[in-house]
């Protein structure tokens, strides 16, 4: 079988959950006739018809708002955002309407909402938003990035029956960098799940989406200094995979955190308190983070180089970490 | 006028403005005897825009109220114990304590969106239910209501654009009370008429006097038939007038007397009265059976709500998620056959968008440029909307033929 990239793992994960229940729906700005900007849903109006392949007005709101009414009528929509960024536009939509539906009025709304993450392809200060923790941060959503295709197809099946609203990022600068081998059948990955990608004993390294590649060129590199990082692939924010973080602290005694989210209010700073607070014991080390720069993300390459965490920031961190 | 309502629908009218009244009475005693733990909004005066236009609903119908909309809540099938109980945050409300006032629905068998206090986001949301029941093939109608001030945000806009692209099954009742707050509706838009608004939708609007019950449930009639026929949706804008401050803390000061006293004059359920009078559908002695009615029943359900439990307090951790308390399942009224492939599938030999790209439709000979000064303003300009009140729906982008005399403004004969 041929190996596929992220987009045509995404393509999939739709396209089989739109066949196997008429509950599911598309919604977005020129997912239809032109396939999405990315091409994400090209080839799925020829399958399944305007009524579930449905074009928008460039009303953010409107197709977050709509997504949710249809929700309540027991389909399960899933919503492209065009950019990711362009959500903070239905801001409100998603944490006073989506995020408080089940616990204010018990009404659950299925819907999933999805869309192009993450820089590195110098988008410049609108095209590149990691926009994960505001997300993260409300609760009643659940939140997803996944960093493989095979990992971004599963989860997108899980999210979209998942009963809960799912805000599922995709990176960008992996859509069409990596391939992977798929499956014949059918599978999904849980969500909140976090996996261990790769085994080590001096430190912890846990990261998502593009930086999980970062993190992982950083360990092979660590490897040959005679330093065994084990990194850990969050794939949800929310809920937050809190055994697999601790299990491999208690294992390793020190925590490393790689995220391309800007540093403060990161996720970094999120796990770190979890481990203050469950493991503290066991750390032999302090918790140290490497992130973006606490600014937009900055359009000129060598800025946004400058912006964006590379494997050397990694492995600095990660020898001194280890040398401890 | 209303002869299709028997005279049964005729007392259920009033019946459900003065439930809606007397509750609302109630309630401002609760609050100053401190027993509503929140705010208290006053939907005086405008009962016969929210019953009459939710008794043009049907059961299978779904609608979200806003805050002023206690009367479309009764209408579909709430009780008054819901009400006293959302307001006094207890754990027999329909949210259990969770949330209050109106923001409380039922998805199952009343077809009820909760709103939520972010005024215009109802808009989409009611669209998408519209554009979902259309897909199910459930003939549904989705109402909602918005007032002048919420018309003035984004999500309106968006939501009422999106709804006439996609002819969803909507309709929006725009209340005019004249007032968002203390802001005076000439300083919330700088037309005269709210409905105007929906000739730039493209989209069929009315204009009706909100204060009497059976145009505006004509109207709200006219506008759920027109969008269970598949045409999109319909504006009705209500004129009326806030007849309270904001909420209980406001004393309204900046209300002018003379406009308080025209639409004091103007109140739904004196001139309801009235009318079921003069056509013979009801005596004195109906109406006391009627009003007693109402009584027995609030009565019964303050009590059930005043000796009602606040939630224990564990309840604040629960129900965040969904982890399987709900089974979620469209109801089909088509066969999903028609839209699982192959069936729905579509043939892409090329695209085209119905009535798109020929050049005779984009009419150039009418674009002549106008100095700005020459233009008229905007109500003088207005036809799609409708200058009697007691008339129905009028289709949205008719030809223009003319400058038609401006829609009269109840406040007219008062003020202007
Ligand atoms: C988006 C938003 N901004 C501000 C408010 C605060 N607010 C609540 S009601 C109100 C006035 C609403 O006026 P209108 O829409 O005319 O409705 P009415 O109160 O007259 O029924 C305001 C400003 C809000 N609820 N939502
Ligand atoms: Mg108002």
């Amino acid at each position: 079988m041929a190996a596929v990239t992220m987009v045509e793992a995404i393509r999939q994960a739709l396209s089989e959950e739109m066949e196997r229940d008429p509950a599911v729906v598309l919604i977005g700005e020129d997912i239809s006739v032109y396939g999405g900007a990315f091409k994400v849903t090209e080839g799925l109006l020829n399958k399944f018809g305007w009524e579930r392949v449905i074009d928008t007005p460039i009303s953010e709101s409107a197709i977050i708002g709509a997504a949710v009414g249809m929700s309540y009528m027991g389909l399960r929509p899933v919503a492209e955002m065009q950019f990711i960024d362009f959500l903070a536009c239905a801001f409100n939509q998603m944490t006073n309407f989506v995020a408080k539906s089940h616990y204010r009025w018990g009404a659950p709304v299925p819907m999933v909402v999805r869309g192009p993450s993450g820089g590195g392809v110098h988008g410049g200060p609108f095209h590149s938003a990691n926009p994960e923790m505001y997300y993260a941060h409300t609760p009643g959503l659940k939140v997803v990035y996944p960093s493989t295709p095979y990992d971004a197809k599963g989860l997108l099946k899980s999210a979209i029956r998942d009963n809960n609203p799912v805000l599922f990022l995709e990176h960008k600068f992996l859509y069409r960098r990596i391939k992977e081998e798929l499956p014949e059948g059918e599978y999904t990955v849980p969500l909140g799940k976090a996996i261990v990608r790769r085994e080590g004993a001096d430190l912890t390294i846990i990261s998502y989406a593009a930086m999980m590649h970062t993190s992982l060129e950083a360990a092979e590199k660590l490897a040959a200094e005679g330093i065994s990082a084990e990194v850990i692939d969050l794939r949800t924010l929310m809920p937050l995979d809190k055994e697999t973080i601790l299990a491999s602290v208690k294992k390793t005694s020190k925590l490393l955190i790689v995220h391309e989210d800007t540093r403060t209010g990161g996720i970094a700073g999120e796990i770190a308190a979890m481990v203050c607070e469950n493991a503290f014991e066991d750390l032999d080390g302090p918790i140290q983070r490497v992130t973006s720069l606490d600014t937009p993300v900055p359009y000129s390459p060598p800025l946004e180089e400058r912006f964006l965490p590379g494997v050397p920031d990694v492995m600095r961190a990660a020898r001194e970490l280890a040398q401890y | 006028m209303a002869q299709t309502l028997s005279r049964e629908q005729h007392l259920d009218l009033y019946y459900y403005m003065r439930l809606n009244r007397s509750l609302e009475e109630r309630m401002v005693r609760l609050f100053r005897q401190s027993k509503i733990v929140g705010g208290l909004y006053s939907s005086l005066g405008q009962e016969g825009i929210s019953v009459g236009t939710a008794y043009a609903l049907e059961a299978r119908d779904w609608m979200a109220p806003m805050i002023r909309n206690i009367g479309a809540l009764l209408v579909k099938g709430c009780k008054p114990r819901d009400i006293f109980t959302q307001h006094m945050a207890k754990y027999t409300s329909p949210t259990l304590g969770k949330d209050g006032t109106s923001h409380f629905g039922d998805l199952k068998t009343k077809h009820i969106v909760s709103p939520i206090s972010m005024l215009g986001d109802l808009i989409p949301v009611l669209a998408g239910v519209g554009i979902a029941g259309r897909y199910l093939g459930q003939k549904i109608v989705a109402m909602t209501w918005i007032g002048d001030g919420g018309t003035s945000t984004g999500v309106f806009h968006e939501g009422m654009n999106f709804a006439a692209v996609q002819r969803a099954p909507l309709v929006c009742v725009v209340e005019n009370n004249q007032w968002a707050y203390s802001t005076p509706v000439k300083r919330q838009v700088p037309i005269r008429n709210l409905a105007e608004r929906a000739k730039s939708y493209g989209i069929a609007s009315a204009i009706v006097d909100g204060n009497d019950v059976l145009a505006v449930y004509q109207a709200a009639k006219d506008a759920v038939e027109r969008c269970r026929a598949g045409d999109g949706p319909v504006m009705i804008e209500a004129k009326t007038h806030r007849m309270r401050g904001h909420a209980q803390h406001d004393p309204a000061e900046y209300v002018p007397k003379a406009m308080v006293e025209y639409w004091t004059a103007q109140d739904p359920i004196g001139r309801y009265e009235k009318y079921l009078t003069n056509a013979g559908l009801w005596n004195e002695k109906k109406k006391a059976e009627i009003d007693a009615r109402i009584e027995r029943e609030l009565d019964e359900d303050q009590k059930f709500a005043e000796e009602s439990p606040l939630p224990p307090a564990e309840l604040a951790e629960q129900g965040v998620f969904c982890d399987g308390c709900h089974e979620i399942k469209a109801r089909w009224e088509r066969p999903v056959e028609e839209v699982t492939p192959p069936r729905c599938s579509i043939e892409m030999d090329g695209w085209t968008v119905e009535d798109f790209g020929q050049l005779e439709n984009i009419e150039t000979e009418k674009m002549e440029s106008v100095a700005v000064s020459k233009l008229a303003p905007s109500d003088q300009r207005s036809e799609n909307v409708s200058g009697d009140a007691k008339s129905g729906v009028r289709s949205g982008g008719q030809k223009n033929t003319g400058a038609k005399s401006p829609a009269r403004h109840p406040l007219r004969k008062g003020k202007n």
